[in-house]
């Protein structure tokens, strides 16, 4: 068990190492001046410099990557280019939005996709499975910030249940706080409600075909009980895999949620970091949540490894 | 097949069996994006660019079909002229997507050394949220197409070769692989002749989902101002110019968005069909 789970922390690690090398070669391999490539074109010779030097481009390549994992190591991720300020605090003040929002979004997907899935498997080519499916096309089809003005429309814009934008964090009351986040949490959640739902119908349908859901049903066990207890927890693995693997979709569907919202996140800010070329902060921002990415991933598959003794024997 | 012969399997063509409505509806819906994105000049009654600050927001009416924007240009043109960026980059990426990743996906699916650094540097790309790296490709370069193209294009390929090797992994373990190795066939012949026709049907399948995603960032990339820029009109960039007018008239950003959606949708009923006809077992996708 615990070698298990040191070989797949160990895993982890040169996964990671390839992120930062590939961020790190983005900018220094983009053909040009990576300065004046930040800078834009009406940059002073001095800025240039001045950009050249907070970023250790006059440095040979390897050791500008050494040091800049060991910075970062130490929890120095660097400097804004545009603000001064270290990336790290501009991106803890803006963290609390998103986290909200991802949550938000994250529980109304299980709250709606895992019925829905098992239902749809349970009533399999029934109508209930075919609305599922019908659902989760359109889900994959229909981009985020569609479904947003659409909510927006019918429920701000017309039925004025839900303000248009805006956010109120947690800390001013949870009546304020869920009426701002519900049409965000979602809009957001959409794709992600098709992507679930889609694999716990598929995942539901594999498990139902098993002798022990037979055995159970000879049993005389209620159809509620077979599907929850029985079926539901033996089809989780790919269910939990296919959570984590769409947590990258999930940050790009916040970048684009947070615009149409107007929600002043990690979204905004990359976006705005964007804009303005700040370089230190985009790299953060990815870094960061690409380290999110593996550490949920790694924590699902430790999980298994938890529930599935099969697992740490493979 | 005759009567004589009952266990000889009939060949699946692609049309042996009468297609789904909603199959036919995908075609046709496609067939439309296409006709306006080639005969652009043709249908559009406006030029997409020319303003007209007399005509500012205009509701729809006979001369302007679909009303106005904010600089007084013609909502219908701009939207007929969207297709084109929309499914050039969805093409070029696609294109550049597979012709990177078959190799990659070919070569660690029969190496095995190879695979193993080869899949931890994919799992490192797929850990990176696909808009994020597009947004920093996009802000490292100068805005355009080509840029727009590759930054989308990073981020499907690891798709691609995740789908070509595990095709390759089971390919190997069949009979047929085995008996061209046994007579000793080179690698190089190996992999071209005997196990890459093993990943075309997937392959086409999975092409149809990439072309959609692609169009979908594109438009999510100009809807955030870090697209291919504002002078060419995109599905996107017309609904962030629209929304900021939204509270007046929604269909600024309604129009390009219900295009678009249907676009996508479109592209991924055809994908969904083609994956049942080509390739059965990848029934249940999750992309």
């Amino acid at each position: 068990m615990a070698s298990y789970f040191l070989r797949r922390v160990l895993m982890a690690v040169p996964v990671m190492a390839f992120i930062a090398l590939f961020i790190f070669l983005l900018l220094r391999l983009t053909p040009g001046d990576p300065a004046q490539a930040i800078a834009g074109d009406h940059a002073t010779p001095q800025q240039l410099a001045a950009i050249r030097e907070s970023l250790g481009l006059d440095q040979p390549l390897a050791s500008q990557f050494l040091a800049w994992v060991g910075d970062m190591i130490l929890g120095d991720f660097g400097k804004s280019l545009i603000s001064q300020r270290p990336v790290l605090e501009m991106i803890g003040q803006r963290i609390g939005p998103t986290l909200a929002l991802a949550s938000v979004a994250m529980m109304l997907t299980v709250l709606i996709s895992l019925p829905l899935g098992v239902l749809a498997a349970w009533r399999h080519g029934g109508l209930i499975d075919r609305f599922v499916m019908s659902l989760s096309v359109l889900g994959f089809s229909v981009p985020i910030f569609v479904i947003g003005y659409v909510l927006i429309s019918i429920f701000a814009v017309n039925l004025k249940w839900f303000p248009v934008q805006g956010y109120k964090p947690l800390a001013e009351g949870l009546g304020a706080f869920l009426h701002r986040i519900v049409l965000p949490g979602f809009a957001l959640a959409s794709i992600y409600i098709a992507l679930v739902s889609r694999m716990t119908r598929a995942s539901m349908l594999e498990v139902l075909g098993e002798d022990y859901v037979r055995t159970a049903r000879a049993k005389g066990l209620s159809d509620r009980i077979v599907l929850f207890r029985h079926a539901l927890r033996n089809a989780a693995i790919p269910i939990l895999t296919v959570v984590g693997t769409g947590f990258a979709m999930m940050i790009s569907g916040v970048v684009v949620t947070e615009t149409v919202f107007n929600i002043p996140g990690i979204g905004r800010l990359v976006v705005e970091a964007v804009l303005a070329r700040d370089y230190p902060l985009i790299q953060a921002i990815i870094l960061l949540t690409a380290g999110a990415y593996v550490l949920i991933n790694l924590l699902i598959d430790l999980s298994y490894a938890l529930t599935d003794p099969r697992i740490r024997y493979k | 097949m005759t009567a004589t012969t009952p266990d000889a399997l009939p060949r699946r063509r692609l049309l042996d069996a009468p297609p789904h409505w909603t199959t036919v509806l995908a075609v046709v819906i496609l067939v439309a994006v296409i006709a306006m994105a080639v005969f652009a000049s043709q249908i559009a009654p406006f030029e997409p660019t020319k303003l007209n600050p007399a005509m500012r927001l205009k509701p729809a009416s006979s001369t302007y079909w679909l009303g106005t924007d904010s600089f007084g240009r013609d909502l219908y043109s701009r939207v007929v002229y969207g297709a084109q960026v929309s499914l050039l980059v969805g093409g070029g990426v696609t294109l550049a997507s597979v012709l990177i990743g078959l190799p990659l996906g070919l070569l660690a699916g029969w190496f095995r050394g190879f695979d193993a650094v080869l899949m931890r540097m994919m799992d490192g790309m797929m850990a990176i949220p696909g808009i994020l790296l597009a947004i920093a490709v996009v802000a490292l370069t100068k805005a355009g197409l080509v840029t727009v193209i590759v930054a989308i294009t990073l981020p499907e390929i690891p798709q691609v070769v995740r789908l070509v090797r595990s095709r390759v992994i089971a390919a190997r373990s069949e009979t047929y692989v085995d008996a061209a190795m046994l007579l000793g066939t080179p690698a190089t012949r190996l992999i071209t002749r005997h196990l890459f026709p093993a990943t075309i049907a997937p392959l086409i399948v999975q092409g149809t989902y990439i072309y959609a995603a692609a169009i979908l960032t594109e438009a999510a990339l100009s809807f955030l101002g870090v697209g291919i820029g504002t002078e060419i009109p995109t599905w996107g960039n017309i609904m962030a110019e629209g929304r900021l007018y939204f509270a007046i008239n929604p269909w600024l950003v309604f129009w390009p968005a219900i295009v678009l959606s249907l676009c996508i949708l479109s592209i991924n009923l055809l994908g969904d069909a083609l994956r049942d006809r080509l390739d059965p077992k990848m029934k249940g996708r999750s992309p």
